[in-house]
């Protein structure tokens, strides 16, 4: 089997060779995505449900564009309120929906451990599309793969994440994933929005952003969710930007050839600049091109039955 | 399961003859190079594409658009077999549109190999015509496909495989029938 | 997982009961006397050397078994009345006689509050045809709200033992001032809930490295230290009697323990889960390790242990709290927190810690018999001539695993499902009943 698991709820564990075999699959997927048509008839006969029980629309429709290139038969469950509110548990919803007779589910949820708690439950294999703070395992991948196309590897490179990482499942699956892929990570944020122990995952801190950004290589860009300052966690838009905002200033100061990530959607002059946003360092529309691949080469090899990949 | 070889087909000069007349072959009845493109399917057919469009250039002293096809996800036993077949990456660096393929693999068998290409090349554009070369012809077909250029046609038997080495891949060049238990 | 669940029975003792060829543990000499028990009426009738064939009523043969007196678990929950689904009186005293419990104090926390003379009134009536005593616990403040003292004297008066906040912990220390100041008249503790609610903020689980890592708000340490603190310093200065319940950080003991030496009425207890698990337990997402507080880290459970032996804890108390399958098969973060622990409690101190020779069988004793009696100035049932018969028969090597199926409490979730444990209560008698296993 290629990768270890028929889920996939997260980068925590994943070894360097499984992220490589991710990886390698995606670039065949990258070449279906340049065809005139741009469609394989894989996974024909497989049915595909995305549960999301929170709001999302990248996320979504990239999984769904992934979904329908293999040609497998998707359903679209949404609910932001989730069912619980209508006085059904998350263990009957997902029951009805496997009693329909299901191969893979993509789920998104806000509560921690929902993904495995699912994969416990059902038959179907389960692909984390991001739970609550926990993980989302398909946008690192897409963040590494896009880090490896720009620069060939991703040994040594050294990578930023700067902001809100206490609420960031971008921000842990990444941590997990590009430390075992060899990164060097550090992250930078305001303190009250950094986690404690966090250092025990084998990153640097920093909490003085030109200090932190100096000899990188990568920045990758959270996005801040403006609710945070109302509960609290950091005095104002306006001085988060001075302090953590990559600004076009702070451009100027970098590397000629840094680059500059985001997971979108982009708070425009809050956490990035605009101007930063789309200048040629960005790679953040690479980002969602790399995405549909990622998600296909992932919805491929958690679908083969048992299998002896080796590419 | 073991294999044991049970007679060699062809050998190293064999191969390269059969490859010359292929070539020839495909020259003569296409009348020249004008509009052809050479697709070889993963993994032997695409190193035998390489090595006819080779011999093409001797003779014509012209290069030809080759390009190389991996078929694993078009395949129609995927929801059957129970290993994963190993894709490898689709190189076709041209437009197949108003083009004349010339589609080349090492094995014709019961066809659907070839029916997954011709639905993978149809993803491609819009094709003037499709050829197929083929080095061996082993029968059973189950399909109701045809080659256009055969290198050499060899009936078998259940049990028996044919097995192409090409020195790309394999430690030498040849052609053997094995048996396989 | 059946619908089936375990019956409990228990009856009245018509006949008078030898029991013999056992041992029992006397108080006296804190070690295990070998002789038999006569019991008439719900009292100890006569302890020596008797004739089995010639005595005129059931003979219990208890060879390679040990009496004990009862255990009593000064916190639990039992849900009635509000949520009988949960657990009720009955429910949760077959739980509380299953593990051993011969004594239980319902917290004030159901639906309505316990918080006026009629509730109180009303749980001991519920309590009194069952085998277990109940002791009731009445809510610090009116429906605790914070804003009004309740009637403590009426409660008092009905038979409460103490008071608490646990559930919905005082943040108001002007309130806590005047409760602990109030309660004094009548003797009796003020158990708190010790938790700065803004401090815990939402949390669900410990913080530190698995919360990071889990994505999980989380609850700090010092969220409990800190009222820690701040209970025990408005003891000193009302010098009233305080128990801080369900003490799970390292830094509580420690505090405990200076308070203790400066002379503080304070005591305090430990649940056994914080005593034997970590929040490494939550990487599988499992809503049973979900309780407040929240499971710590290994470091706390070594001074949580070291505290018990040492005596900074005075007693273990489960905080059995029944729910529902179908709630705690919720998200992790939005089950409800609480386990249950009644019938769990004997064989994990006895698997963990007695069988390890962590614990002696003397200080179990004063944990989980004397201590909370003491604590609460109830009657400590010791076995001796002409004293009601409170006791339990265990046979302590009995291997048993945790079945949820195997429950006498209305609920299943419990973080122990699947350990193996040792020791099995086999007879409780108390109140002229009897319940066998």
């Amino acid at each position: 089997m290629p990768l270890k698991s028929r889920h996939l709820i997260g980068l925590e564990g994943i070894s360097k060779e499984e992220l490589e075999i991710i990886f390698k699959t995606a670039d065949i997927f990258k070449e279906v995505l340049q065809r005139p048509i741009k469609k394989v008839p894989t996974l024909t006969g497989k049915t595909v449900v995305n549960l999301f029980f929170e709001p999302s629309t990248r996320t979504r429709i990239s999984f769904e564009l992934a979904e329908r290139r293999l040609s497998a038969d998707t359903i679209n469950f949404s609910s932001s309120g989730s069912s619980i509110s209508k006085g059904e548990t998350l263990k009957d919803t997902v029951r009805n929906i496997e009693a329909m007779k299901i191969d893979l589910v993509v789920v998104r949820h806000s509560s921690p451990g929902t993904p495995l708690f699912l994969s416990k439950i059902l038959n179907a294999s389960i692909i984390n599309a991001g739970d609550g703070a926990h993980e989302h395992p398909t946008q690192a991948l897409l963040d590494m793969y896009s880090l490896r196309e720009k620069f060939g590897r991703l040994e040594k490179l050294k990578v930023l994440i700067v902001g809100d990482i206490s609420h960031s499942r971008v921000a842990l699956s990444n941590i997990y994933g590009m430390t075992s892929m060899g990164i060097n990570v550090s992250l930078c944020g305001p303190a009250t929005l950094m986690p404690r122990e966090l250092d025990k995952l084998g990153v640097k801190i920093y909490y003085n952003l030109d200090e932190a950004i100096k000899d990188k290589d990568v920045i990758l860009v959270l996005r801040i969710q403006l609710e945070r300052q109302k509960k609290g966690l950091f005095p104002s838009i306006r001085e988060y930007r001075n302090c953590f905002g990559i600004t076009k200033e702070r451009l100027q100061k970098l590397k000629d050839d840094v680059v500059i990530m985001h997971p979108g959607p982009i708070n425009r002059g809050v956490e990035l600049d605009g101007d930063v946003a789309d200048c040629k360092n960005s790679i953040i529309l690479e980002q969602v091109e790399n995405g549909v691949a990622i998600r296909m080469a992932v919805l491929y090899l958690l679908s083969g039955v048992e299998s002896s990949l080796t590419i | 399961m073991k294999e044991h070889v049970k007679s060699k087909i062809m050998d190293e000069n064999d191969l390269d003859r059969t490859i010359t007349r292929l070539a020839c072959e495909i020259l003569e009845k296409n009348k020249g190079l004008e509009n052809i493109v050479i697709i070889g399917m993963r993994t032997r057919g695409a190193f035998l594409a390489e090595r006819i469009a080779k011999k093409l250039k001797d003779v014509e002293k012209k290069d030809v658009l080759i390009g190389a096809l991996d078929i694993t996800l078009y395949r129609d036993d995927f929801r059957t077999v129970n290993k994963q077949p190993q894709v490898q990456i689709t190189d076709i660096p041209f437009s197949v549109d108003d083009k004349n393929i010339v589609l080349v693999d090492d094995v014709l068998y019961t066809g659907r190999t070839v029916r997954a290409a011709l639905d993978a090349l149809m993803d491609f554009g819009r094709p003037a015509g499709i050829q197929l070369a083929i080095l061996v012809d082993r029968g059973h077909r189950e399909l109701p496909i045809k080659a256009d250029f055969i290198g050499k046609n060899v009936p078998t038997v259940y049990g028996e495989e044919i097995r192409v080495h090409m020195k790309e891949t394999d430690e030498d060049d040849g052609v053997f029938l094995v048996s396989v238990s | 997982m059946g619908i089936y669940r375990k019956k409990f029975e228990f009856s009245e003792c018509p006949k008078p009961y030898l029991i013999k060829d056992g041992k029992y543990f006397d108080l006296k000499t804190s070690d295990f006397v070998e002789a038999d028990i006569i019991i008439d009426k719900g009292i100890i009738k006569d302890i020596g050397r008797f004739n089995g064939d010639s005595f005129k009523g059931r003979v219990l043969d208890i060879v390679g078994k040990v009496v004990f007196p009862g255990f009593m678990d000064m916190h639990v929950h039992f849900r009635e009345p509000g949520r009988e689904d949960k657990e009720t009186m009955a429910s949760g005293s077959f739980a509380a006689a299953g593990g051993g419990f011969t004594s239980v104090c319902p917290m004030p926390n159901t639906d309505p509050i316990i918080d006026n003379q009629e509730m109180v009134k009303f749980i001991i009536d519920k309590g009194k045809d069952l085998i277990t005593d109940i002791f009731p616990v009445g809510a610090i403040s009116k429906g605790l709200k914070g804003k009004e003292i309740s009637e403590i004297a009426d409660m008092f008066n009905a038979g409460i033992i103490a008071v608490s906040d646990d559930g919905v912990p005082e943040n108001n220390l002007g309130m806590m001032q005047r409760c602990m100041e109030y309660t004094s008249m009548f003797d009796i503790p003020v158990i708190v809930h010790c938790e700065d609610k803004h401090l815990s903020n939402g949390g669900v689980m410990h913080e530190g490295y698995y919360s990071t890592k889990l994505g999980l708000p989380g609850i700090s340490s010092i969220s409990e230290e800190i009222a820690v603190v701040r209970n025990i310093m408005i003891a000193e200065y009302t010098g009233s009697k305080v128990h801080i319940c369900h003490v799970s950080t390292a830094g509580s003991v420690e505090i405990i323990k200076n308070a203790k030496e400066r002379g503080v009425k304070v005591t305090c207890e430990v649940t056994p889960h914080h005593l034997t698990l970590t929040d490494k337990c939550i990487e599988t997402f499992d809503p049973n390790f979900k309780m407040n507080p929240p499971l710590r880290t290994e470091k706390d459970v070594e001074t949580l242990v070291n505290g018990m032996k040492n005596g900074i804890i005075d007693t273990i108390a489960t905080d059995h709290a029944p729910h529902t399958i179908d709630e705690k098969e919720f998200e992790f973060d939005r089950a409800p927190f609480g386990v249950t622990g009644l019938e769990t409690a004997f064989g994990i101190l006895n698997e963990f810690f007695i069988n390890k020779d962590i614990l002696s069988i003397g200080k179990f004793v004063e944990l989980l018999i004397v201590n909370p009696r003491k604590i609460l100035k109830l009657d400590i049932p010791e076995i001796t001539k002409n004293k009601k018969a409170n006791m339990v028969i265990v046979q302590l090597d009995k291997e048993w695993t945790v079945d949820a199926d195997n429950f006498y409490s209305a609920s299943r979730n419990s973080p122990f499902i699947g350990t193996k444990l040792t020791g099995e209560i086999q007879t409780v008698l108390n109140k002229n009943k009897v319940y066998f296993r």
